[in-house]
């Protein structure tokens, strides 16, 4: 095999995952509980998702100004994914969203300084 | 193989859509935005290889930088009902 072959294989497999990935956090985000597991699911699409399918496309453009936007494209995600994520929490704890915990651990303990109704769960 | 990319982003862009329309509060909404922004992104980034059209990656770099500045102004609307108000270090300091 020479090497061009090596790289298609090498750009189709990622982008496939890539697909797969981003296919199983979509499939997360209808069919979790609540937001906070939500925002889990999504993380995946932004982080390996996005990731695995940009670095596949990186291998089919080569060496050129088109893997650099995509290379300045995964940058972007790896820098305002957290941001937007972190905010979202927060926006809901202040909200009076809390979050579903098992039986046995203590609400007001992980609650801290944050206005959380403990009767309003609202799952789905 | 693109093809199939963008038919996976496709659904998943749809399943997210469900989830925005499902809700039930805000933040679940404001969530599935933020990621059909981001598979927005992808679709871009893949439509543009499918059709040999690169140049759709600086819409996709635009728009992930507005994606970022939306999703924190609507959750920021939220929190306070304004945007124009001052957080709360600023008003500690005044």
């Amino acid at each position: 095999m020479n090497l061009s072959v090596v790289v298609d294989l090498a750009s189709w497999i990622l982008i496939g995952l890539g697909s797969l990935v981003v296919m199983i956090g979509a499939l997360g985000l209808v069919r979790m509980p609540d937001v906070f597991t939500r925002m889990h699911a999504a993380g995946m699409i932004d982080t390996s998702g996005a990731g695995l399918i940009l670095a596949g496309l990186i291998l089919q453009a080569g060496f050129s100004l088109v893997s650099l936007k995509l290379v300045v494209l995964i940058g972007l995600f790896f820098f305002t994914s957290p941001v937007a994520t972190h905010a979202l929490a927060r926006a809901a704890l202040y909200g009076g969203l809390a979050p579903r915990l098992s039986e046995d651990s203590d609400l007001d303990k992980v609650a801290g300084d944050y206005p959380i109704a403990r009767a309003r769960t609202p799952g789905d | 193989m693109f093809a199939a990319a963008a038919l996976a982003i496709l659904m998943a862009m749809g399943l997210a859509l469900v989830r925005a329309l499902r809700g039930p509060t805000v933040f679940d909404r404001v969530l599935a935005a933020n990621s059909i922004a981001t598979l927005a992104i992808l679709l871009l980034a893949v439509v543009g290889f499918l059709f040999g059209r690169p140049e759709f990656l600086d819409i996709g770099i635009t728009y992930g930088l507005l994606n970022l500045i939306s999703t924190l102004a609507v959750l920021k609307f939220w929190r306070f009902g304004d945007l124009g108000r001052a957080s709360e270090e600023e008003e500690d300091r005044a």
